[in-house]
């Protein structure tokens, strides 16, 4: 094991090398105990606060946040900003200047605009978590999911992973991705040609494969892992309506007999039964739907105690806030040239 | 009152000229070119141009200046300040005003400002349609009147043939150039970046070049059906120079003009998400620069034009999504010009001054522009190669403070702007001019 | 001090636990990660030697316990801890290779009653620095060797489950850690 993890925030997989993601999961393993415990609760973080601020609403990943923070001792506070009053409220970066003045250890944010997380990133002192943003990155999904297929499979290296859906708009695809690919897994995807660019092969160096049938994605996969439907797709033309998309691109049973023996089945949540996932294969034995809520916590315990918990002896000494930006972005000039 | 530009090196490609000259100025006008070795005439001051290059003075034809209505991201004066600080002696500022442009009463109060900053001047363009929204012709001909040299209904394109065809047709009565904004916005779908890997990897909506092209391809069209002029406004794809390339071959009136940001950064400069990389149209991929560079070297390019956008900075602050379009461009662009173009061997110094001088004021039909002729107004912009200096924003003329080249290093600036004969700019980095005067040294 | 003698010492252990527990009825062993948990293994086989019966072993991992957690290295690794059933009613011998400060027992015995209330938790160590570096109210119930050092010195338990060498040393703190 390497002895330098040096994280300071967690804003995508695209930056993270194999090592550190590896050091993540092992760490989330150890989590995994804490939440079979009676007293589900060390003091790792006690005194240590996390904002959880979440301009999207998702009931089921601002709880994980929270329980993970609880159950490390830190004071979790939650903070939900609907987006329609943004326009007439403060800027986010008010919003985190506001947030920084009260001096937290760890602030986890959902927002709906890709880059929210490293605007933040820039002008706060405390580690800056990306619990999705936009159509960018959600790191601490890729590597829950990471952890149940390990869970299940033992390693990631060498397995076939089918990604199916909206990849488009998917942040869970795009961190799927670069998680995978650098564990050594492949990956290929499929769905409507709306929601499938081509250039998604080129994401990564090692190359996705894009389909444009289910069958041929799926053939051989040792993982099947399904994204959700947006219902407003449809009234944006991507496709014409949910009943044909769950006839062409939802998965069903019979495609379980083309992947690999003993293939699982995953799906970020929260589930259009009947839509992109049949019931049969949702209540199934090869969908790990509720084992990825568990380890989602433990994954977040991980992340809060490495990031939270670790990242001040980084040699990082409290500045003023945004002080350092106009410096940083000298030195990030010279790389715009053409 | 007269002023002698003295042993500087000439170029004027309206007269085929490029060669060391001293040219003569009197009460705003120009005299005429003489050698280097004629002694200087009775009375005159002298300006010591030494290693300098002493060109027409460079119009951009597409700035937004915010006055009326937006004073507080620029006004007529202080875009104007920035114009000469940038080497510019002319400025075409676009309608999208508030009000709107689309009236002679708005065109009237554009110039009133520009005549009280006196500085560069600047011609408004008139809307097209009335508030630029695409369904009624503006009123062109009082608008042109009043002072207007071009059309355009710029960031809102008009947006069916039907409609740019009537405005083509009615424009080519009063000879006034039809600017279209290309841009198909049914394909652009509200994108923010070009589409291609790197809005995939960022998860930001894309603008395909399609977007541009659909529309640039129309406007070719219709330029060969009504015959009007148009011109195309910050060309930025490959399938757009191509087409305006077909249409010059084919003999249409069809020009183009390019904005310095899309021959210097890729996509890739939006990687950190930094919202002074976020303009309309976008930043594109290294292909679309390559096409780019070859239509600005084979002649395809008609102007270069800086799209100078400024926006405030809380408003750049906000996340990418809600950032507004646009950066501010007037005083990189010789800069970016000199280092990129020129320095690179792509076009010639001779090349440069058409694309900002002689060619923006042929196509404004602005007679007494862009040229060194004997009686044509005294407005210089006169470039050292050489000056290396670096752009800090914190030092910019304009109200904003939008740009991506914050710290950006060139070799070869614009040293001095005259308009009218006069001296409204000199390079701060630039001090032996000054020097020479103050000593009076010069020896012919 | 070399392996014969820390197999002496661990065997002397073995004994006085037996001795001081009435036998194994709810005895449980308890190793400190890292070196405490093959001492407790070792003590474990030792005392089924004597009693034909070999006690439960657990292992306690503090790092979530910890007071210095910003005081780490950059990359804390947390390896997991593993209780033999339930710890309710029994009797704990927590043991590590060496008692210094007392603060690593204080995170022990804090994550321990987090599983449950123990009758009785005792303390074995192979090596005691002796009560002057003390910095918390913890002794020892069972001791190795007590090893008198300076604050300058560093004690290095080897075992052969972790080391090339069995043994146990004292060397110089090196200038420019002791002077921090």
């Amino acid at each position: 094991m390497s002895t330098n993890f040096k994280l300071k925030h967690l804003l995508g997989i695209r930056e993270l090398s194999a090592d550190q993601i590896t050091h993540l999961l092992d760490t989330a393993e150890t989590f995994l105990d804490i939440s079979k415990r009676e007293i589900k609760k060390v003091p790792a973080l006690r005194g240590r606060t996390v904002i959880n601020l979440f301009f999207e609403a998702s009931t089921r990943t601002r709880t994980s946040f929270e329980i993970a923070a609880k159950r490390l001792s830190a004071d979790a506070v939650n903070i939900s900003v609907s987006t329609s009053s943004v326009s007439k409220g403060e800027t986010l970066l008010d919003t985190a200047r506001n947030l920084e003045a009260m001096a937290p250890d760890c602030i986890v944010i959902r927002h709906s605009a890709a880059g929210a997380p490293g605007h933040l990133a820039r002008v706060c002192n405390a580690a800056i978590v990306n619990a999705g943003d936009g159509a960018h990155e959600h790191p601490t999904q890729a590597l829950l999911d990471a952890l149940t297929i390990r869970e299940h499979k033992g390693h990631l290296d060498g397995l076939k992973v089918a990604l199916i859906g909206d990849i488009l708009h998917s942040r869970v695809a795009r961190s799927n991705v670069y998680l995978l690919s650098k564990l050594g897994a492949t990956v290929s995807v499929a769905g409507p040609g709306t929601l499938v660019p081509p250039e998604f092969a080129g994401l990564i160096e090692q190359g996705v494969r894009v389909e444009r049938k289910l069958e041929d994605a799926i053939v051989d996969a040792d993982v099947v892992m399904i994204l959700r439907v947006q219902r407003e797709r449809q009234t944006e033309a991507f496709f014409p309506s949910m009943r044909e998309y769950a006839v062409h691109y939802g998965l069903h049973l019979s495609h379980l007999s083309l992947a690999a023996p003993n293939a699982i089945v995953m799906h970020p949540g929260p589930m259009n039964r009947g839509i992109e996932v049949s019931s049969e294969i949702a209540d199934g034995g090869r969908s790990l739907i509720l084992d990825q809520v568990t380890n989602g916590v433990a994954v977040r315990m991980a992340v809060l105690y490495l990031l939270a918990g670790a990242g001040k002896q980084n040699g990082t000494k409290r500045t003023p806030a945004g002080k350092n930006g106009a410096q940083e972005k000298k030195e990030r000039s010279g790389k715009l040239f053409a | 009152m007269r002023l002698l530009i003295a042993n500087g090196y000439v170029i004027d490609p309206a007269q085929g000229t490029n060669t060391g000259k001293n040219l003569l100025i009197e009460d705003g006008r120009l005299v005429g070119l003489s050698s280097h070795s004629d002694g200087v005439p009775e009375g005159a001051e002298v300006f010591d141009a030494t290693g300098l290059v002493v060109a027409p003075g460079f119009i951009d034809m597409h700035v937004h200046l915010r006055e009326p209505g937006h004073e507080y991201k620029e006004t007529i004066a202080s875009g104007a300040a920035a114009a000469v600080a940038g080497g510019f002696t002319t400025v075409c500022a676009m309608p999208n005003t508030d009000p709107i442009n689309d009236n002679a009463a708005v065109t009237r109060f554009v110039i009133e400002q520009a005549a009280r900053a006196g500085l560069a001047s600047v011609f408004p363009i008139g809307a097209i349609t009335k508030n630029s929204d695409g369904t009624e012709l503006a009123e062109m001909g009082e608008m042109k009147d009043a002072g207007i040299v071009a059309v355009s209904d710029d960031g809102r394109p008009v947006p069916t043939a039907g409609m740019m065809r009537r405005a083509m047709e009615y424009a080519r009565g009063f000879d006034l150039p039809v600017i279209d904004h290309c841009e198909d916005k049914s394909l652009a779908r509200g994108g923010m970046m070009h589409e291609g890997h790197w809005s995939l990897v960022l998860g930001l909506r894309g603008v395909p070049a399609a977007a541009e092209e659909v529309d640039a391809e129309r406007n070719c069209l219709l330029a060969e059906l009504t015959g009007a002029r148009v011109h195309l406004a910050h060309v930025s794809t490959r399938g757009a120079i191509e087409a305006v390339r077909r249409a010059k071959e084919k003999g249409l009136p069809v020009t183009c003009e390019v904005a310095p940001h899309h021959w210097t950064l890729t996509d890739e400069a939006v990687s950190d998400y930094d919202t002074n990389t976020k303009m309309s149209p976008p930043l594109r991929s290294q292909d679309h620069i390559d096409a780019l560079l070859e239509g600005l070297r084979d002649g395809t390019v008609d102007a270069i034009a800086t799209d100078h956008a400024p926006h405030h900075a809380d408003e750049k602050e906000l996340e990418y999504d809600q950032a507004p379009f646009g950066i501010v461009g007037l005083e990189t662009a010789v800069g970016l010009a000199m280092e990129r173009l020129v320095n690179q061997g792509v076009i010639s110094l001779e090349r440069l001054v058409e694309l900002c001088s002689t060619n923006p004021a042929r196509i404004l039909n602005l007679e007494e522009r862009g040229t060194l002729r004997a009686g044509a107004r005294a407005d210089l912009t006169i470039l050292d190669p050489e000056l290396a200096w670096t752009f800090e924003v914190s030092r910019s003329k304009s109200k904003s403070r939008n740009t991506p080249f914050d710290g950006f290093t060139f070799r070869g600036a614009a040293v001095a702007t005259l308009v009218g004969g006069r001296i409204v700019y000199l390079h701060p980095d630039y001090t032996r001019v000054i020097e020479s005067h103050r000593a009076g040294t010069f020896v012919s | 001090m070399d392996g014969a003698r820390i197999n002496r010492a661990l065997a002397r252990l073995a004994s006085e636990i037996v001795e001081e527990n009435h036998g194994l009825t709810d005895l449980v062993l308890v190793g400190i990660r890292r070196r405490g948990v093959p001492l407790a293994n070792r003590i474990a086989d030792k005392i089924a030697d004597l009693e034909g019966k070999r006690p439960p072993v657990g292992i306690l991992d503090i790092t979530l316990y910890r007071d210095d957690l910003s005081t780490v290295g950059a990359k804390p690794i947390v390896s997991g801890t593993e209780l033999p059933g339930d710890v309710e009613g029994r009797c704990i011998v927590l043991i590590d290779d060496v008692l210094y400060t007392g603060r690593t027992v204080r995170a022990a015995l804090d994550q321990l009653i987090d599983f449950g209330r123990p009758r009785r938790v005792q303390l074995a160590v192979l090596i005691d620095r002796g009560n002057e570096h003390r910095e918390l109210p913890i002794q020892a119930d069972y001791i190795g060797k007590l090893v008198p050092t300076k604050k300058s010195e560093i004690i290095k338990v080897m075992l052969t489950e972790f080391d090339e060498d069995e043994g146990v040393v004292i060397v110089e703190r090196p200038a420019a850690e002791a002077a921090a």
